[in-house]
C-alpha cells in the first residue's frame, strides 16, 4: 500500500497541476505551474528509473522552457488584457476539447491494451552493448544506434536560434542580444553570478563526461553550462556577444560539422552514413562529444539569450 | 547496528518533511511575502539539511556523502540568494505602488 502510495501520489499531483496550469487565467501563475509541473516530472521519471529522461526534463522542460516562457510572458504583457478579450466560441472550444478527448482516450488505450510481455530492443541493445565501447545503454543508443537522431537534433537546435535571430529588427541587424543588464556590481546577483558560474562549469562538465557510463550526457551538460553563461550575462559581468561576430559563428557550427563529417567518414568506411568502423567506436563517439558539447552549450545559451536588440558597437 | 542507522534515518527524514510541511503552512497562511520569504527559506534549508542528515547513514562510500552536503549546501546558497532578490523586488514594488 505504502508502495501505491509513492507511486499514486506524485501522478496525482501532476495531474492537479497540470489542470491548474491550464484553469489558471493568468500568465505568470500558469508559467510558475509549468515549471513546478517539470520538477514533477523528473520526480516521476525518477521514479520509473529513467534518470537521463529525469536530467533532461528537469534542464530543459522545466529550466530552459520556462525561463522562454517568462520572457515572452515580460515582452506580451502590454497586450495581455487584449489577447484575453478574444476568447474563441464555444463551437471551437468543443472541438478542441473533443480532439484533446480523443488523444487521450486513444493513448488510454493503447496503454491498457499493450501487449504483453511488451515488445523492446532492450535485450538486443545490452547484448550488443560492449563493441559501443560506452557502458550507459542511454548514450549508446543516442549516440551509436541513433547517432542520426543527435545530429538532427542538434541541426533543429541551430534552426530555432536562427529563427530567434530572424526576430531582430532591421537596424540592430546582426547586434547583440538581450537587453543591456545594469545590475548592482556590489549587489545579490553579482554575487551569485561569481559564486556559482565555477561550480556549475565543474558540475556540467561532470555530468557530460560521466554520462558515457552513468546517467547524463551533453544535453545536461550543455543547459547547465549555458545557464551559468546566463547569470554572468543578467549580472552584468558579461556582455552577449554580437551575433555577426565570426567566431561566434564557426564555434555554432563546429559540433555539427563535425559530426557530419565523421558520418560521411563511415559511409566511406564502414559502409553506412554514422557507421563506425570496427573498434572505433568509443574514439568516434567521445571526438563528437567533444565537439558538440562546446556548440550545443553556445546554442542554449543564445536561445535563451534572446533576438538581437542592441546594434553590434 | 544497522536498524539503529535505519531508525535514525526514519525520524531525521521524518523531521526533515515535517520542516517543509511548516514551511509550506507558512507560505500560505502569512500575510506578506517578507515572512512568506522567511518561512520558505529557514524551512527548507533547515528540511533539507535534515533529510540529508538522515541519508547520510545509508549512503555507500564517503564521495556520495560528501556529494549530498555539497548540495544542501548549494540549495542553501541559491535559496538565500533567490530570497534576497525577491524580497528586493518585492520592496521596490511596494515603493513603487502609488499611495492610494
Amino acid at each position: 500500500m505504502i508502495v501505491d502510495a509513492f507511486y499514486a501520489a506524485p501522478a496525482l499531483l501532476i495531474l492537479g497541476l497540470g489542470i491548474y496550469t491550464t484553469v489558471v487565467r493568468d500568465t505568470f501563475p500558469a508559467i510558475v505551474g509549468y515549471i513546478a509541473y517539470g520538477l514533477l516530472l523528473t520526480v516521476a521519471w525518477v521514479q520509473l528509473h529513467g534518470v537521463d529522461v529525469a536530467l533532461t526534463e528537469s534542464a530543459i522542460g522545466g529550466g530552459l522552457t520556462g525561463m522562454l516562457l517568462l520572457r515572452a510572458s515580460a515582452r506580451l504583457r502590454a497586450h495581455e488584457a487584449k489577447a484575453r478579450a478574444e476568447t474563441p466560441g464555444i463551437t471551437l472550444r468543443l472541438l478542441a476539447g473533443l480532439v484533446a478527448a480523443g488523444v487521450a482516450g486513444a493513448l488510454a488505450i493503447a496503454v491498457l491494451t499493450r501487449p504483453e510481455p511488451i515488445p523492446t530492443l532492450a535485450p538486443e541493445v545490452a547484448a550488443n552493448i560492449a563493441s559501443t565501447g560506452v557502458g550507459n545503454p542511454i548514450t549508446a543508443v543516442l549516440m551509436a544506434y541513433r547517432a542520426m537522431d543527435t545530429l538532427l537534433e542538434a541541426t533543429v537546435l541551430l534552426l530555432a536560434l536562427i529563427g530567434v535571430w530572424s526576430l531582430a529588427p532591421d537596424r540592430v541587424w546582426g547586434g547583440r542580444p538581450g537587453p543591456r543588464y545594469n545590475a548592482d556590481p556590489d549587489g545579490i546577483l553579482a554575487f551569485i553570478a561569481r559564486v556559482l558560474p565555477p561550480i556549475g562549469i565543474i558540475v556540467g562538465m561532470y555530468i557530460f563526461w560521466v554520462g558515457a557510463d552513468n546517467p547524463g550526457g551533453k544535453f545536461q551538460g550543455a543547459t547547465i553550462v549555458a545557464a551559468m553563461w546566463l547569470l554572468t550575462m543578467m549580472a552584468g559581468l558579461a556582455d552577449a556577444p554580437p551575433v555577426s561576430r565570426r567566431w561566434l559563428r564557426i564555434l555554432l557550427v563546429a559540433g555539427p560539422v563535425v559530426f557530419i563529417a565523421i558520418g560521411v567518414a563511415g559511409a566511406l568506411t564502414a559502409g553506412a552514413f554514422l557507421a563506425y568502423p570496427e573498434g572505433w567506436a568509443k574514439p568516434m563517439i567521445l571526438v563528437i562529444e567533444f565537439a558538440l558539447m562546446p556548440s550545443l552549450a553556445l546554442t542554449l545559451g543564445l536561445i535563451l539569450a534572446g533576438a538581437p536588440e542592441r546594434a553590434a558597437e | 547496528m544497522s536498524w539503529a542507522l535505519d531508525a535514525f534515518t526514519y525520524i531525521a527524514v521524518g523531521a526533515g518533511a515535517f520542516f517543509f510541511l511548516a514551511g509550506t503552512i507558512g507560505l500560505l497562511r502569512f500575510p506578506d511575502t517578507l515572512t512568506r520569504l522567511h518561512a520558505l527559506t529557514k524551512a527548507d534549508n533547515l528540511g533539507l539539511g535534515l533529510v540529508v542528515l538522515g541519508l547520510l547513514p545509508q549512503v555507500d562510500g564517503v564521495l556520495n556523502g560528501l556529494k549530498l552536503i555539497v548540495i544542501w549546501l548549494l540549495v542553501m546558497f541559491s535559496g538565500a540568494d533567490a530570497g534576497q532578490l525577491i524580497a528586493r523586488a518585492a520592496r521596490r514594488a511596494v515603493r513603487r505602488k502609488p499611495p492610494a
